[in-house]
């Protein structure tokens, strides 16, 4: 090994090292942003690396670097501004978008040593061709499956499950081709063949994610990240790169381990999300709850209530971002607060439309992250809460989650229903997404201030001001 | 199964379980900053979209390095910005309201007392 392979592998473990760094630092929001500072320069270290690499490989055309240069200051250039211009509420799907092309990347990246190494006369070692087939299955199911998942979510593909005669086949035939094909590729490498490959994987990506419906979408964007992750690993296998597979792995980890968190939040097995179908809304039989008499309320007395409250937890869910109400009910907070009401926020592992969008929704409207509180850590809290507010939550805070027999049983949830009074503010009696009564609605301490979300905590905002004044 | 793919598969499986246990210490309030980051790390493509170029010779590997390259760089620069831009929000403290969300009629009420509570429920 020479002293320049030395040194640059050595500054590939460096960054490796800084990433790893700087995940941990994510351990706390305080040294978050420390940390991201820590990964970025263990990237650019790895890129300037890699740089040097090229530069001292010497083998690169004025048209190779034309492209190299242009490419990645384009790309660049589109990466920045989707950056800066990006509203929180759409964070999933930049964050789909960024899985798609991170995984597309790891198949070319396969795809361009694959045809290379085909085109020269030693042949395929066998070991190079298994993680040359699965880079280019996984990136390329990664790639199609991300659109249409940032498709659904920016609403330009429906977000409801979507199924046509025949899709299960289409799905299933896609994946008997490419894991044919590559078996196929084991025995005898062949560039045809590949371009078949490729062409199942990304089928297989559209059909699995058409089917998921739109409230399944946090774990179908931590599955595709932590398959952008491998796909990433099994690219430096390819080329022989440590901080590829380094980096893919850390990936690969922390996707998985969001997958499993966001669906055991929703009581869903992995299988059960992917073969989709649930949650349509029209074919999910309504279960009826125990019945009883729903009391409404208008907003003095909400407001009333909120201001005499010694101490108010806020339960935000989907609906409130939808309805862009973030930023009014931060000012609902700051007002209550101004009077002296303790107020925290309960938040579900799966309010919003991935792992933990509530917090940097919240977190963007000027709430301190100490008071956005974690399931397990606020549930104890609920008995001590004279008002717990329920905005555009549902299914979430049902208590028949406690009983079995019925789709939410077992499903994680909220115990609003043990605060001393409960103002659940929604439009109408509608389902939520499992499709079945929410009990809570009918619990005598409840009452339902039916109203837009945004409009509603208006209203409270400047009744609560009216009480002050 | 030579020596190398040995060593590079010893590398993977260790980097997967660092990530596990370093990972699963993020608290779920940064999850969406933690996917991002893990988003802008996988960026590392990029290096793999650069070392094409060096072996492309024919229009198919300038089309392929083009596009890697662009994809790569897209990931990773976004990536990091977006993550930046996200915890910057994140704040322990409430930053100073901005005027038009305090009303002259509520001044000056009887509310000095709550003026400094702190907003940590904990």
């Amino acid at each position: 090994m020479s002293a320049w392979s030395w040194v640059t592998q050595l500054l590939y473990v460096a960054a490796a090292v800084c990433f790893v760094l700087g995940l941990h630092l994510m351990n706390s929001p305080a040294s978050a942003r420390r940390g991201n500072q820590v990964s970025t320069a263990g990237m650019t270290l790895a890129i300037v690396t890699t740089f040097a690499l090229v530069i001292h490989s010497g083998t690169v055309k004025p048209a190779g670097w034309a492209v190299m240069i242009a490419g990645t200051l384009i790309g660049a250039g589109a990466g920045l501004y989707m950056a800066r211009t990006i509203e929180m509420t759409a964070m999933p799907q930049l964050v789909s978008l960024f899985n798609a092309v991170g995984g597309g990347a790891a198949a070319l990246v396969a795809i361009n040593d694959y045809v290379h190494v085909t085109g020269s006369t030693a042949g395929v070692a066998e070991s190079v061709t298994i993680f040359t087939i699965l880079d280019v299955l996984i990136g390329a199911v990664t790639f199609s499956g991300s659109i249409i998942a940032a498709g659904k979510l920016q609403g330009l593909i429906d977000g409801a499950p979507i199924t046509f005669p025949g899709s299960r086949a289409v799905n299933f035939g896609a994946a008997a081709v490419g894991v044919g094909g590559a078996i196929y590729l084991l025995v005898s490498p062949s560039v045809p063949v590949l371009i078949i490959i490729i062409l199942a994987a990304l089928a297989f990506g559209v059909t699995m994610v058409l089917p998921i419906g739109g409230a399944d979408m946090p774990v179908v964007i931590s599955l595709l990240n932590a398959f952008t992750g491998t796909a990433v690993a099994m690219a430096g296998f390819v080329i022989g790169n440590w901080a590829l597979i380094i980096a893919g792995a850390l990936v690969g980890a922390s996707g998985s381990i969001l997958t499993k968190l966001m669906a055991d939040a929703m009581n869903r097995s992995l299988a059960n999300i992917m073969i989709g179908g649930f949650g349509t809304g029209d074919t999910g039989p309504a279960i009826e709850g125990p019945g009883g008499d729903v009391r409404s309320i208008q907003a003095d007395d909400a407001a009333i209530q909120l201001a005499y409250a010694q101490k108010v937890i806020i339960v935000p869910g989907y609906g409130l971002a939808a309805a862009q109400a973030q930023h009014a009910v931060a000012e609902l907070a700051t007002v209550l607060e101004e009077r002296g009401v303790e107020v925290s926020y309960a938040i579900h592992p799966v309010a919003g439309r991935m792992p933990g969008h509530m917090n940097v929704l919240l977190a963007e409207a000027n709430v301190p992250y100490p008071q956005l509180r974690e399931m397990d850590e606020i549930n104890p809290e609920f008995p001590r809460a004279d008002v717990a507010l329920v905005i555009g939550a549902n299914d979430v805070t049902n208590p028949a989650a406690r009983r079995p027999g019925n789709p939410v049983s077992g499903m994680p949830i909220l115990d609003v229903d043990a605060a001393k009074s409960i103002i659940v503010i929604k439009r109408s009696m509608g389902h939520g997404y499992a499709g079945i009564d929410n009990e809570l609605y009918v619990n005598p301490k409840t009452s339902m201030f039916f109203s837009d979300a945004k409009s509603a905590l208006a209203e409270l905002t400047s009744a609560v001001k009216t009480l002050v004044g | 199964m030579t020596p190398d793919l040995l060593t590079d598969i010893t590398i993977f499986v260790l980097a997967i379980l660092v990530g596990f246990e370093v990972i699963s210490k993020v608290p779920a309030t940064l999850h969406t900053p933690l996917m991002s980051a893990a988003n802008s790390i996988h960026g590392i493509v990029l290096a793999g979209a650069m070392l094409i170029a060096v072996t492309a010779h024919d229009a198919l590997g300038y089309i392929l390095a083009f596009i890697a390259c662009a994809f790569a760089a897209a990931n990773v620069v976004g990536g990091y910005v977006v993550t930046g831009r996200m915890l910057k929000m994140f704040k322990r403290t409430r930053t100073p309201v901005p005027a038009a969300a305090e009303p002259a009629a509520v001044s000056g009420n009887g509310q000095a007392p709550a003026a400094t509570k702190p907003g940590g429920a904990a």
